[in-house]
C-alpha cells in the first residue's frame, strides 16, 4: 500500500516553455486587462494603507516589510532546505535515507518553536516578562529543551515500532514461503 | 517504507546539480506541486480572513472614534469606514475574537511556512516579466509575501512583549494588515480558481501530476515521504502549537498546557487576586504611597461640579457585583472574575446626570506610563449595569497588581481599557 503511495510516475521531459505570445517584435505584451486593473486597485488600497504604514520611521518599516521577505526566501529557505539536504544525504550514504522523515519532522517543529518563541527561550525577555505580567520569565528554554527530548523521543520509538513490526512481517512471510 | 531506489528516478539520482535556482530542474522536492499548494493555499484563504476580520473587529473593540486617547492610529482616514459603538453583550466578545485572532494566528504559522516554501521556485523565475499584468503581479507578490511575514512577525513578537519593532505596534499591525489584505485579495481572485480546480481535478496525490506545472520539480530527489504524508506534518505542526497555546484563554488546569507563550503555565499566586495580571503595579511607575487610604481621592468631574472621593466615601455608595472576564489584545484571557463596587452609571449620577442619561467618560489612571493610562469608554458601556468602579475582587480588596485602590471593569471590554489605580473620571460627551 504504502509501496503504491511513495511511487514515482516515470516523468517524460516537461515542456516547460510556455506558448509563446504572438506579438509584434518590440511591442511590449500587456497581458490580461482585467488583471492589471485588479492590480491596480489593489495597489491603490496598498499605497492608501502604506503611506500611513510609512509615516513614522518610513526607513525601518520599509526595511522589515521587505527584509521579511528577503530573510526568508533568501536565507531562511535555504538554511532548512540544505539543512534537511545534508540528513538526507548523510542517512543515504548509510543506507538510511528512508529515516529522514523521523529526523525531519522533530528537528523542523523544534526549530520553528525556538524561531516563533526566541525571546522568552533566550531569556533576553525574562526581567521585562516578570515586571509585567507577575510571572517568572525563566523556564521557557527548559520547557523547551523538553518539548525537543519528547519529539524526538517520540520520533525514535515510532521509527523502532515500525522497524520491529516490518522484520516481524518479513519474517513471518518467509516461514509462510518455506 | 522504501529500500533502495526508486524505480523510474534512479536514472536523475546522484546526478549534477544545475547551479541557477532559475532553472526548474535545480528544485528537486517531489512534494512541490499543484495539490500541496491549493490545499495550503485554500486553508490559508479561510484562516487569513478570519484573522482580517477578527483584527478589524479588535481594532473597533478600542472604540477609537471616541477619543483621541483611544486611538492609536488617528490617520486612519477611510481605513476606519467600518467603526461601530463596541457594545457590551456578550460580556465574553472580545475574549472570543480575540482568542481566535491570536490563537488562529499562531496555528497557521507552519501552514504560512509551507505554503511559501512550496512556492519558492516562482520567485526565481526568468524572465522576470511576461507581461505588463504578470510584471505588476509579481510586485503585488512582494507585498503579499512581505506583508504576510510583517504581520504574523509583529503579531508574535507583541504577544511576547519584545516591542523592537521600528515603531508603535498598534499603526504597524493595522496599516500593514490593510497593505497585506490588498496584495491577499488580488492574489486570491487571481488563483482562487485554479486552486479549486486542482482540488478537484487532482483528489488523489498520487495521480500523474501535470508536469508542465511549473511547481512540478522536472528532475525530482526520490521522495522520503507522500504528499498526503506531508501534509498531515504540516497539520501536526499547527496542532502542536495550538496545543502549546490555546490554553492561556483558560484558567488552570488548562492553562498549564500553555507551556511556551506568555501567560500560560502557573497562574500568579494563589487567592482571590491570583489570576492574570497584564501589568503589575511596579511595572507602570504606581508609588503605593499614593494609593493609601489617606492620600488617594477619587475626583469625579462633570456637568461643572468636581467631587473629591475617599476610598471609605465610596464603600458607602451602593455596592453591586459583576462577573466578568478579563481579555487581552495579546490574545490571553480569564474566565469570569467577581468584581464588586461602585456602578458607573450612578457615579455619573453624583455629578447631575439622571437615570438613563449618563454620558461618555474620561478615565485616568495614577500610572506614570503606558499608552493607555488614559481611557475613554462610551455611554453605552457607562450605562452598562454591569460595568462596575471596582473596589474587590473575588470576595477581597484588589490586589496592588489588579488596580488598588479602585479599577474599571467593563463587559467585553479589551482589557487596557479596564483602567488600573484610577484617579480621575470625567463624565460629559467627548
Amino acid at each position: 500500500m504504502r509501496r503504491r503511495v511513495l511511487r514515482r510516475p516515470v516523468l517524460r521531459r516537461p515542456v516547460l516553455r510556455r506558448p509563446v505570445l504572438r506579438r509584434p517584435l518590440g511591442k511590449p505584451a500587456l497581458g490580461s486587462p482585467l488583471q492589471i486593473l485588479l492590480l491596480a486597485c489593489s495597489f491603490a488600497l496598498a499605497g492608501y494603507a502604506g503611506v500611513r504604514l510609512l509615516a513614522g520611521d518610513w526607513f525601518g518599516v520599509a526595511l522589515w516589510f521587505v527584509g521579511a521577505a528577503v530573510l526568508h526566501d533568501l536565507v531562511l529557505v535555504p538554511l532548512y532546505a540544505g539543512a534537511d539536504r545534508a540528513v538526507a544525504r548523510g542517512l543515504g550514504a548509510v543506507g538510511r535515507r528512508e529515516w529522514t522523515v523521523y529526523v525531519r519532522f522533530p528537528a523542523a517543529f523544534s526549530a520553528l518553536l525556538l524561531l516563533m518563541w526566541f525571546p522568552l527561550i533566550s531569556g533576553q525577555m525574562a526581567e521585562h516578562y516578570r515586571l509585567a505580567s507577575g510571572l517568572s520569565g525563566d523556564g521557557f528554554l527548559a520547557r523547551w529543551l523538553l518539548i525537543t527530548a519528547v519529539l524526538f523521543g517520540g520520533s525514535a520509538a515510532l521509527l523502532v515500532l515500525r522497524l520491529f513490526r516490518s522484520s516481524r512481517s518479513s519474517r513471518s512471510s518467509r516461514s509462510a514461503r518455506s | 517504507m522504501v529500500r533502495g531506489p526508486v524505480r523510474g528516478v534512479s536514472r536523475s539520482y546522484g546526478r549534477g546539480m544545475p547551479r541557477s535556482p532559475s532553472s526548474p530542474a535545480f528544485w528537486r522536492s517531489p512534494l512541490r506541486g499543484p495539490w500541496f499548494t491549493s490545499v495550503l493555499g485554500v486553508v490559508l484563504l479561510g484562516g487569513i480572513t478570519v484573522l482580517f476580520v477578527t483584527g478589524l473587529v479588535s481594532y473597533a473593540a478600542y472604540n477609537p472614534n471616541l477619543s483621541p486617547v483611544n486611538d492609536m492610529t488617528p490617520d486612519k482616514g477611510l481605513l476606519g469606514f467600518y467603526l461601530f459603538s463596541w457594545p457590551t453583550n456578550p460580556s465574553w466578545l472580545y475574549r472570543l475574537t480575540q482568542g481566535v485572532h491570536v490563537t488562529l494566528g499562531i496555528t497557521l504559522i507552519p501552514v504560512l511556512l509551507a505554503k511559501l516554501w512550496s512556492v519558492v521556485p516562482k520567485l526565481f523565475t526568468l524572465p522576470p516579466a511576461r507581461s505588463l499584468a504578470h510584471a505588476l503581479e509579481r510586485i503585488s507578490l512582494l507585498l503579499l509575501v512581505g506583508g504576510a511575514l510583517f504581520e504574523f512577525t509583529t503579531g508574535v513578537l507583541n504577544v511576547q512583549l519584545d516591542y523592537i519593532f521600528p515603531g508603535s505596534f498598534y499603526p504597524l499591525h493595522f496599516y500593514g494588515a490593510w497593505v497585506f489584505f490588498a496584495a491577499f485579495v488580488a492574489h486570491a481572485v487571481l488563483r482562487v480558481p485554479m486552486a479549486l480546480r486542482n482540488l478537484r481535478h487532482l483528489r488523489d496525490e498520487d495521480q500523474r501530476p501535470r508536469t508542465d506545472d511549473e511547481l512540478v520539480a522536472p528532475d525530482p530527489a526520490p521522495p522520503t515521504v507522500s504528499r498526503r504524508g506531508a501534509l498531515g506534518v504540516v497539520g501536526g505542526g499547527s496542532l502542536l502549537l495550538f496545543a502549546t497555546t490555546a490554553g492561556r484563554s483558560f484558567d488552570a488546569p488548562l492553562r498549564e498546557t500553555a507551556v511556551l507563550v506568555p501567560h500560560g503555565g502557573p497562574e500568579p499566586g494563589g487567592g482571590p487576586g491570583g489570576f492574570q495580571i497584564n501589568k503589575t503595579a511596579e511595572a507602570v511607575g504606581i508609588d503605593m504611597r499614593e494609593t493609601t487610604g489617606e492620600t488617594w481621592r477619587l475626583l469625579v468631574e462633570g456637568r461643572g461640579r468636581t467631587l473629591r472621593l475617599s476610598r471609605d466615601e465610596l464603600l458607602k455608595l451602593p455596592l453591586h457585583s459583576a462577573a466578568l472576564p478579563i481579555a487581552c489584545v495579546e490574545g490571553w484571557s480569564t474566565s469570569d472574575q467577581w468584581w464588586r463596587g461602585v456602578r458607573l452609571r450612578d457615579l455619573a449620577a453624583l455629578v447631575g446626570y439622571e437615570e438613563g442619561t449618563a454620558p461618555d467618560v474620561l478615565v485616568e489612571s495614577l500610572q506614570r506610563h503606558g499608552a493607555f493610562r488614559h481611557a475613554a469608554l462610551r455611554y453605552n458601556q457607562v450605562r452598562d449595569p454591569r460595568s462596575l468602579l471596582a473596589l474587590f475582587a473575588n470576595g477581597e480588596d484588589l490586589t496592588p497588581d489588579h488596580g488598588y485602590p479602585a479599577r474599571i471593569i467593563v463587559p467585553a471590554a479589551p482589557g487596557v481599557l479596564n483602567t488600573k489605580w484610577v484617579a480621575r473620571m470625567t463624565f460629559g460627551e467627548l
